[in-house]
């Protein structure tokens, strides 16, 4: 009868290691979006932190840790990234499966805020967007979700369809940035 | 030629470059200009209008004269300042705006001409003889006038941007800037220093000067030295700070490799977009030439930009020297000459109290009257009370005083004050919020006063930011007083040029003055004065006093020019960065983009999505005959098309429903569970927005589709609503267009299809036309829709995107055991077409429902956004053009769109137009061509015939009206 296979956003174009800089994407990682039904804000924490153990995220801020993190994306929306979400949750907010809907790429390394310096109009200096600190922005000409995951770690999220632009962009920042950095 | 024992170059690199085919010999740290200098090359260039010879005036980043191009072919850069070109191995340079060659330029004619050539020459040809200014004058001037050329060709440079954040800026590296700099920094502030030069230190490179007891250059070494070793300092060199904007936004354009022979990757330029909390500007000031007759022969430069190649660059200009000035401070550079070893003719000073010299003879109250030398100085003829004599010299240095480098402050339109004290115009506090002025271009020309404010303003920086200065002394340094006298034209006959980058005289300025262009703003325009790269930092205030004169008025009546960004030439390929090519925009793909490639398919652009526009098998050479076999196998068999373009959102809540029937014209509240429903959407003045079905998933759970280009706008357009208008609706939504990979099944044989891969199989009865929910195949868990854009019976089936690229091969590969296969745009259009379904081809934003026939969906029973506005007299009736089906019926058998319709026999005017095409396509189904139009009062003339004319492409024909649905009107097929 044939079966179905499955193929990541940035299937072929990652991982890329350029000078010091590594760029992954984030593979087969469940992710729900939820919005709070109307002044649920608060019982939607409690459930979060009870089914998975990180209160609901203010604004441009990213909760939880590696493989359960909640970030904030936009007015009214969290992501949920990493576990399969509590039914429970569904009491107080509009779930829906976005696991498909984005690429989600990791640049890490010395020189990752260089290279991002070259396509997202932010502050992202360390001092100014610390760990778990998140921003719906653009990158070079798409929108996308920023968030610092690490000292050194930054995780993009852009629509899946616009994956190879995205890879494409990020690998010609990093090709400039470690141009500049070889003496 | 070099002076043994002086300069910063090293001495121990030499370094080879060709400037006009000839080979040269430089040092590493020389600029072309200072190692053409060297060289004793002192023609470098043509001037824009007269094309006279033209030498080095400047040495820094406001060169008026010595522009070439560099580099060849694609990579050409024009209109490069020779004083900012750094010279590398392999430098190649060429000189610009002369023919056949630099030594002998057959346009140097113009310059006999000069007295048809003065100012508003350019104006005056638009007026008479009519017809001269297309055929003669302008190309001809173009010719004539102007200076490098691009090369035509795709630049296949690197070019980069990027954004910089810091608590201050600092805009200079001269002594108040690397002072500034240094309080800052030692306090704990994130700091960007940015500098033009490649070596920082600003006028304490170019001088003979101690500060703190050692030479200038060696301190600024030692400071520069410091703030490297701080971690929250940031040195950018080769960097011009080009605009203010707001919110502490500057503009900044770095020169990353333009002084590299292999830049190894690196970006050509990097234009940087700079937010600083705060910014201190220290950007010097730019000594002004005087207007002279002959003032512009190759040997004639500003006395500082001499010490600049004296002292820095080890080069002296000239064998026989001669200085002309109104001030102490141009007293130096003879100074500093005869220290070298370099004859020093004379200094000739207009004031009669200038200070005399033990080194050099000084002639008060002498002005240049009069230059000779074609293509480099010879003599210079002076004036004094006693008379007129001549100085053999070829090398004048004049100087006509400084003028602050204001150009920033003024870039968010504020005006600086004219000091009677310097003669110059200086910025007064808060002309660009959060930024402070120190140093010379504040009008503090010692070296200690610039030391001394650039640390004030430091502190006063720091203390904006909350942070403490550590306490820091300044060092001691050189502190005379600036003295001068007035000094901008020195009377009498002939040219005096005041903008030699544009070719300005005296002569011009009095005469816009005297042709009652009198304003400031409109000398400008009409003598071109201060346009072009320069941008007036010559010339500005030189051309201003002589219009104050020639008007009556005073300097600070007469005002400035507007300044306006960027200070230096910006390529657009710099600003631009990362968006040549494909970089305009981003991609989107479908995950069936590989498979519709693999199989030959071209693809379209719809919005910024690629699209497979139809699928060539073997032996098909045309289009038409691919969308031919497309249509008919969707008729006949089955068809595959990848439809995840068109824009899906999940609506959830507990007003769901309401918020559905708000927005769409149509009624949703009673739509069940597991049905889908066509939705019409108006916009709030009442003509169509955008339709698409609707389906309802669980009791507060809906999925809206959009058309592929609308998906952004309505999206926005829903958020508009609940955010603005319906706030008090419990309603979340969000984007799934890239969650779910979607393929329409369409024909006869799609459920057989379908039921070859679905875990439970389906049948009229529980799959019937509308319906829709959630089904399994191949283990996993997808939507299914019964609708359909062709007419035929047909499904759409949803999995998460990471399967579409199986799924949609596997149904291709059914398809096609079943006859079928995949189709593409061009199918999916005369599929419609010949069913009258419409797109935004017809919904193009004049039409209202009315218009295409849906009138009757605008429920009476609820209100909606845009019914109101929709009943507005004159959006239906007779009068308007509704959407009708065209066929034609004479000889000529092609329909095009975009084409005009006129009744039988009618004139083919405007006047008498009755509507127009807007889609058309062949129907293999038919056997003709279809369209769908609109044409006045359309629906009560089905079996009219009209004309269709199309003046563009030539085309009429004859055609019959009818009801937009050719095919299957009953509907049948679909429900199947």
């Amino acid at each position: 009868m044939g079966e179905l296979v499955t193929k990541s956003a940035c299937e072929e174009l990652l991982p890329l290691q350029i000078g010091g800089v590594q760029l992954s994407e984030l593979t087969q990682t469940r992710m729900t979006s939820l919005a709070p039904k109307r002044g649920q804000e608060d019982a939607l924490s409690d459930v979060l932190k009870g089914a998975h153990g990180m209160a609901l995220p203010a604004v441009n801020r990213a909760t939880g840790r590696e493989g359960a993190r909640a970030i904030w994306f936009g007015m009214g929306q969290v992501m949920l990234i990493g576990p399969m979400p509590d039914v429970a949750l569904g009491a107080f907010a509009a779930m829906t499966d976005q696991s498909d809907a984005w690429a989600v790429v990791r640049l890490e390394g010395t020189g990752a805020e260089d290279v991002l310096a070259r396509l997202v109009p932010l502050d992202l200096r360390s001092g100014s967007f610390k760990r778990g600190h998140t921003a719906r922005s653009q990158l070079q000409h798409m929108t996308v979700s920023v968030t610092r995951v690490g000292e050194q770690a930054f995780q993009i999220m852009a629509f899946r369809s616009m994956a190879q632009t995205l890879v494409h962009e990020l690998e010609t920042a990093m090709k400039r940035v470690a141009a500049r950095s070889a003496s | 030629m070099r002076v043994d024992g002086k300069g910063l170059v090293d001495r121990t690199t030499p370094v080879s470059f060709r400037f006009d085919g000839r080979a040269f010999l430089g040092y590493r740290g020389d600029t072309l200009a200072s190692a053409l200098l060297a060289n004793e090359v002192k023609l470098v260039g043509r001037s824009f209008k007269y094309h006279r010879p033209r030498g080095v005036m400047g040495a820094g980043s406001e060169e008026a004269n010595a522009l070439v191009t560099v580099g060849r072919g694609a990579a050409q850069d024009p209109n490069v300042r020779a004083t900012v070109q750094e010279v590398f191995e392999g430098l190649e340079a060429r000189s610009q705006n002369r023919w056949p060659s630099l030594d002998f330029d057959l346009l140097a004619v113009n310059d006999l001409a000069a007295p048809f050539l003065g100012a508003g020459f350019y104006y005056k040809t638009f007026m008479w003889p009519k017809a001269f200014w297309e055929k003669i004058y302008e190309p001809v001037i173009r010719r004539a006038a102007g200076l490098g050329a691009l090369s035509e060709e795709h630049n296949p440079d690197i070019y980069e941007k990027a954004y910089g954040f810091c608590d201050l800026l600092v805009i200079g590296a001269g002594p108040a800037g690397l002072m500034a700099a240094l309080v800052a920094a030692r306090a704990g502030a994130d700091v960007i220093l940015a500098d033009e030069d490649s070596l920082m230190g600003g006028r304490l490179n170019s001088e003979v000067e101690d500060v703190d007891g050692m030479s200038g250059a060696d301190w600024a070494a030692q400071a520069v030295a410091e703030l490297d070793m701080l971690p929250n300092v940031r040195l950018m060199t080769r960097t011009t700070v080009t605009g203010a904007y707001d919110q502490g936004t500057y503009g900044a354009l770095e020169r990353v490799s333009h002084h590299l022979s292999d830049p190894q990757g690196r970006p050509k330029e990097c234009f940087w977009r700079i937010v600083a909390k705060r910014a201190i500007l220290c950007a010097g000031a730019i000594e002004r030439p005087v207007a002279f007759r002959n003032n512009d022969r190759p040997g004639i430069m500003t006395a500082s930009a001499l010490r600049t190649y004296l002292n820095r660059y080890g080069v002296a200009p000239g064998r026989r020297v001669a200085v002309f000035a109104n001030n102490d401070d141009a007293h130096r550079t003879a100074r500093d000459l005869v220290a070298a070893g370099v004859h020093v003719g004379a200094v000739l000073d207009r004031r009669r109290d200038a200070p005399s010299s033990d080194l050099f003879e000084v002639i008060k109250g002498a002005e240049v009257c009069n230059t000779a030398g074609r293509k480099g100085l010879e003599n210079v003829t002076y004036r004094t009370l006693a008379g007129e004599d001549k100085i053999e010299t070829d090398c004048l240095a004049m100087s006509g005083g400084w003028n602050p480098t204001v150009h920033l402050t003024c870039h968010m339109n504020g005006r600086p004050v004219w000091s009677e004290a310097i003669q110059s115009f200086v910025p007064v506090e808060g002309m660009v919020p959060g930024l402070r002025v120190a140093g010379a271009c504040n009008g503090v020309f010692s070296t200690q006063g610039a030391l001394s404010e650039g640390a004030a303003q430091a502190v006063a920086a720091l203390q904006d930011l909350g942070m403490t200065a550590v306490a820091c002394d300044v060092p001691e340094a050189q502190d005379a007083p600036y003295r001068m006298a007035p000094l901008w034209a020195v009377a009498g006959g002939g040219r005096a040029w005041l903008d030699f980058q544009n070719d300005v005289t005296v002569k011009d300025v009095k005469q816009a003055a005297q042709e009652n262009f009198r304003s400031v703003e409109h000398m400008k325009r009409y003598t071109t004065q201060g346009m072009s790269p320069d941008q007036g930092k010559n010339s500005n205030v030189g051309a201003l006093a002589i219009l104050a004169d020639a008007t009556g008025r005073g300097i600070p009546e007469t005002g400035t020019t507007t300044f306006r960004p960027p200070f230096v030439p910006v390529s657009i390929a710099a600003i631009g960065a990362g968006a040549q090519g494909a970089g305009f925009a981003p991609q989107r793909f479908t995950t069936s983009h590989k498979a519709s490639v693999a199989r030959a398919a071209p693809m379209i652009e719809a919005g910024l999505w690629y699209r497979p526009s139809y699928f060539p098998t073997h032996g098909e050479t045309t289009w038409r005959q691919s969308c031919d076999r497309e249509v008919t196998m969707v008729r006949e068999a089955v068809g595959v098309c990848d439809v995840s373009t068109l824009g899906k959102i999940d609506i959830q809540g507990a007003d769901a429903a309401t918020f559905l029937d708000f927005v769409y014209c149509n009624m949703f509240s009673t739509l069940k569970v597991g049905r889908t429903r066509y939705g019409l959407m108006l916009r709030e003045d009442g003509t169509v927005m955008d339709d698409g079905t609707t389906a309802c998933l669980g009791a507060q759970h809906f999925v809206m589709t959009t058309t592929t280009a609308a998906a952004g706008n309505v999206m926005r357009h829903l958020e508009y609503v609940h955010q603005c208008l319906r706030p008090e609706l419990d309603v979340q939504m969000i984007s799934v267009t890239e969650q779910w990979a979607q393929f329409a099944v369409a024909g006869p044989k799609a459920r057989a299809l379908l039921n070859g891969l679905l875990e439970d199989e389906i049948d009229n009865d529980s799959w019937p036309f509308m319906a829709c929910g959630e089904v399994q195949l191949l283990g996993v868990s997808g939507r299914m829709f019964r609708i359909s854009f062709s007419g035929e019976h047909a499904y759409e089936i949803a999995v998460p995107a990471r399967y579409g690229e199986s799924l949609f091969r596997l149904l291709v590969e059914r398809a096609e055991a079943l006859g079928g296969g995949a189709y593409g745009m061009e199918a999916l259009n005369v599929l419609r077409i010949e069913k009258g379904f419409i797109t935004h081809a017809e919904i193009h934003g004049r039409t209202t429902a009315f218009d295409i026939g849906m009138g009757r969906m605008v429920s009476a029973k609820k209100d909606c956004i845009g019914k109101t506005m929709s009943e507005r007299p004159g959006l239906h009736g007779a009068e308007r053009e509704q959407l009708i089906g065209l066929k034609p019926i004479g000889d000529v058998k092609q329909l095009t769109a975009g084409a005009h319709l006129f009744e039988v026999g009618a004139d083919p005017i405007r006047e008498n137009e009755q509507g127009y095409t807007t889609s058309v396509g062949f129907s293999p189904t038919m056997e003709s061509f279809l369209g769908l139009a609109f044409l006045r009062n359309g629906r009560a003339r089905h079996g009219e015939e009209v004309v269709m004319v199309d003046h563009l492409r030539g085309v009429t024909a004859r055609c019959i009206v009818s009801d937009p649905v050719f095919f299957d009107p009953e509907g049948g097929r679909v429900r199947g």
